[in-house]
């Protein structure tokens, strides 16, 4: 009993401040959208936050159909948000998971086109193995530049996330266009999309994210690697003196990190996209980060995460036609949950949260990042 | 809070207490009692010496009086006023300053500016003023006693000249009451003997110095008088002249503890560790180990003693593998290991206490049984199971709670971090881990920096133990006493070279403390 509360606790401290920022979020959103409602054609109305959070609700929760879209929606973005929360465990900040989406919906696509009409067994698997290798590679890059020369992996992940985009267009015009349309694109997927279990869109992929989020937790707390990875995080000189090996760790985080990534790309495109065009939109690159942010690189907490975010993308929509409240509120919403987890303090006055500070080391690596890179393991 | 006795034109007469602290009790959530009703005063123109093991209270007390913890009871004096210290600034505005071990400079900034920091003068505009300060800082320096370039950068100072310009902050802030935590801690003999200089100064001055340490025979040398802090209460107050060093250690302990180790007779086997021609470069490149030839045989203690930066840490890092030497041959038990991994090394018995624990020898935020088994994380019967990678928590978890007993450690669960243990318990925990049963050379850099008299005897036990089961020993200290007491050969370092080895019955301190100095070229 005595225990219970303890571990109570614990998961408390750690997923208070998130939580409160959520809150804080919505409550700092409701006042742009009444004065904002000042300027439009609805009117000055005080009230109109309450009908337009309740339509994001009811568009993200009410009906099996928006269950199923706000799932679908999150799949993606629970395998990116293990892919940046991984790379935090061991000290890295992996802005590239929009490059390994990418390469990973492409693998995808070309592998799941070619085995189109093989049985859904056999092109499946394949063409999502071949999503996963591409992101693995393309995570490996960055790894072996910093585990090499030391190049800081926020640098050349964004370098990558433009070469992945253009090296990827001209694939698409050049080297894999499908004959018979009009604009670049890959043939398409048949037999290898992911199989609907539910409903009309709530695939396969639904299932694989979920699992892998009790993988990388098994591999984080569980395994001798996931150790290392977590050590190298905390103390790389600490590390490095009990015998591991820190610029090997860092190539394999960046490696499995990009390989979560290329993953989130090949669900994407097995489940919902179905084949690769020029344009097609890697913002879960980017929204991965945030989710990660705010489930504290742990995987239950970006599983949760993951699973808001997809339900703003599903009742966004709704929200919109229902009470005209655009939805680029979303937007703000989300970018104040980072803010909010950013500036702690704030929460914790707002809400008068005590007790000792539990640091995020998540937002150090961020802003270690940016500040010249003392983080992470050195390459010596 | 009527007015800032800062300035006051009336000065007490000098044994009159400026400082009085009264009951002050303070207990932590955690429910440690950290202060049990403390009586403290000091008075003008006094060092008075606060002497405590390592979570003692010492510290606590002392950020109580600069305002950093809030006591549950008591109440602070000063000039005989009763004062309420909410924050530093309030703790500073009635003259109180305060050295941490840690120090609180800017190192890219120059002297100057770190001293003015936060009390710049600004001219119109807004234009940082140095020019005055520059004058200011030179003369309080001269006035304490040594040389100060306002210009240089922090960064390039010494260890030993930085604490100065600490202190040299708190006096241009006009402190009259100086806290030194632990100053000694990370000092070599000749800056001690420098800081203590300017500690004279200061006393001669009119302020009033509280001195914290654990070291017995600093605490004897400097103070005038000695308060003694045991588990959050005050044991004991003395003069230096009507106390020694075995009271004070029985106060501060508890019990009789025996400051001088009774080493035994030695039983060299076999050689272990065999080291030629070793050259070692350090971090900015230059050869820090200049052609080292050194041997340890099976149960014995081969002590090297030098000045702390003669290369002593890049020959140690060098044997544990941190770092690649560019020459030379490290052999242990026959087997050339000089390119060998550190894991390697671990496999083949080697252990290694790092001098700096929290850098190297742990994760902080690790729970205590992740760092009681944090160089054999991967072995049987850490892990297993699936292709060996499963972490067997179990065996840790048992792994930890053994050591923690064997070793005494206090910390109240094997699931707290080690973040939240104090020093001496840190380095028991390392230590604990480091002392395996199957070694076969034991490195040990600083073994017990920081260390309050009884974890020093007990560690110092156990080396001996270790010996006695036949382990080779290298112990580096820049403590040469620690040297002397323990080793059954002494080395001496200099510049990157063995300049000189003495059998441990021919080892004076007075030969081997000027070999350490000179290099034993003038002899």
């Amino acid at each position: 009993m005595n225990r219970l509360r303890e571990v109570a606790r614990m998961r408390w401290r750690q997923a208070s401040i998130p939580l409160l920022a959520i809150v804080l979020a919505f409550a700092i959103a409701a006042v742009v959208i009444i004065v904002s409602s000042a300027f439009t054609s609805t009117g000055f109305d005080p009230f109109l936050p309450f009908s337009a959070y309740a339509s994001l609700l009811a568009g993200a929760f009410g009906s099996g159909n928006g269950i199923a879209n706000t799932l679908v929606a999150a799949a993606p973005l629970i395998l990116g948000g293990l892919a940046v929360g991984l790379g935090f465990k061991a000290g890295l900040f992996n802005i590239g998971v929009a490059g390994q989406f990418l390469v990973g919906a492409f693998a995808a696509a070309v592998v799941g086109s070619a085995l189109a009409g093989w049985p859904t067994l056999v092109g499946m698997p394949l063409a999502t193995l071949a999503g996963a290798l591409a992101g693995a590679a393309f995570g490996f890059i960055p790894g072996f530049l910093k585990a090499r020369t030391g190049a800081h992996e926020v640098v050349t992940t964004i370098m990558l996330n433009n070469a992945a985009v253009l090296l990827l267009n001209w694939a698409v015009n050049d080297l894999v266009r499908a004959p018979g349309f009009s604009f670049p694109r890959t043939g398409d997927i048949g037999n290898s999309a992911l199989p609907v279990l539910l409903g009309r869109n709530l695939h396969l992929g639904i299932a694989l994210a979920v699992l892998t989020v009790f993988a990388v937790r098994w591999l984080l707390d569980q395994t001798t690697i996931g150790f290392e990875i977590r050590t190298v995080g905390q103390n790389p000189h600490a590390a490095r003196y009990a015998g591991m090996r820190p610029v090997f760790i860092t190539a394999l985080t960046m490696t499995l990190s990009g390989l979560l990534g290329g993953v989130a790309g090949a669900i994407q495109m097995l489940g919902v996209i179905g084949f690769y065009a020029p344009g097609i939109t890697a913002s879960v690159g980017f929204d991965s980060i945030a989710v990660a942010l705010l489930g504290r690189s742990d995987p239950i907490g970006i599983l949760f995460a993951a699973i808001l975010f997809g339900a703003f993308r599903a009742g966004a929509p709704l929200m919109q036609i229902e009470t005209s409240v655009p939805i680029e509120v979303i937007d703000i919403i989300q970018a104040l949950v980072i803010l909010f987890l950013a500036a702690d303090l704030i929460v914790r006055r707002v809400f008068r949260v005590r007790g000792t500070k539990v640091e995020i080391s998540e937002l150090k690596t961020v802003t270690q990042s940016w500040a010249g890179g003392v983080g992470g393991a050195s390459p010596t | 809070m009527t007015k800032n006795s800062g300035g006051s034109a009336l000065q007490p007469p000098s044994d009159a207490p400026v400082l009085e602290m009264r009951g002050i009790t303070k207990r932590f959530p955690t429910g440690t009692l950290a202060n049990d009703s403390i009586d403290l005063d000091v008075r003008r123109g006094e060092i008075h010496a606060l002497l405590g093991e390592n979570g003692a209270g010492k510290s606590t007390l002392m950020n109580v009086l600069y305002g950093l913890v809030t006591p549950d009871a008591g109440e602070i004096r000063i000039d005989r006023e009763r004062v309420t210290i909410r924050d530093p600034a309030d703790a500073i505005a009635r003259g109180i300053g305060m050295v941490h071990q840690h120090f609180m400079l800017v190192p890219v900034l120059s002297v100057a500016e770190n001293v003015v920091l936060g009390q710049e003068i600004v001219r119109a505009g807004g234009i940082l003023d140095l020019g005055e300060a520059t004058k200011r800082i030179r003369l309080l320096a001269k006035k304490l006693g040594f040389e100060v370039e306002p210009g240089s950068r922090v960064d390039e100072l010494s260890v030993g000249q930085q604490q100065r310009i600490e202190i040299l902050k708190a006096i241009y802030r006009n402190a009259r009451i100086l806290v030194l935590d632990e100053p000694t801690a990370v000092l070599t003999p000749q800056e001690t003997r420098e800081i203590f200089g300017v500690l004279r100064r200061l006393r001669e001055e009119g302020a009033s110095v509280i001195f914290i340490s654990h070291k017995l025979d600093e605490v004897l040398e400097i103070a005038d008088r000695i308060t003694v802090i045991r588990r959050g209460r005050v044991v004991g107050s003395r003069r230096p002249g009507e106390t020694n060093e075995n009271e004070l250690a029985e106060l501060m302990v508890g019990r009789a503890v025996s400051l001088r180790v009774d080493r035994g007779r030695s039983h060299p086997g076999d050689g272990v560790l065999e080291v030629t021609e070793l050259r070692v470069r350090d971090d900015r490149g230059h050869e820090a180990v200049r052609g080292v030839d050194l041997s340890v045989r099976a149960g014995e203690i081969v002590g090297i003693a030098g000045v702390a930066g003669n290369g002593q840490d890049e020959l140690v890092e060098a044997l544990i593998g941190l770092r690649r030497p560019i020459a030379g041959a490290i052999r242990v038990a026959g087997r050339d290991l000089t390119r060998a991994s550190v894991d390697e090394r671990r496999d083949r018995g080697i252990a290694f206490v790092p001098a700096d624990r929290q850098r190297f020898g742990l994760v902080l935020t690790y729970r205590l049984d992740d760092n009681l088994s944090l160089t054999r994380y991967a072995e049987v019967p850490f892990a297993g199971g699936f292709a060996g990678i499963v972490r067997d928590f179990r065996s840790i978890s048992a792994n930890a709670v053994r050591l923690i007993q064997e070793f005494d450690v206090r910390a109240a669960a094997p699931s707290v971090s080690a973040g939240t243990l104090s020093g001496g318990n840190q380095q028991k925990i390392v230590v604990a881990r480091e002392f395996r049963h199957d070694l076969k050379l034991l490195v040990l850099d600083q073994p017990t920096r920081g260390l309050d008299v009884g974890s020093i005897e007990f560690i110092h036990k156990q080396v001996i133990a270790r010996r006695d089961a036949g382990v080779a020993v290298l112990l580096v200290s820049a403590e040469l006493d620690e040297v002397l007491d323990l080793s059954d050969r002494v080395l001496v370092m200099f510049r990157g070279r063995v300049v000189g080895q003495f059998p441990a019955e021919e080892a004076q301190r007075e030969k081997v403390g000027l070999l350490m100095a000179t290099g034993g070229a003038g002899a």
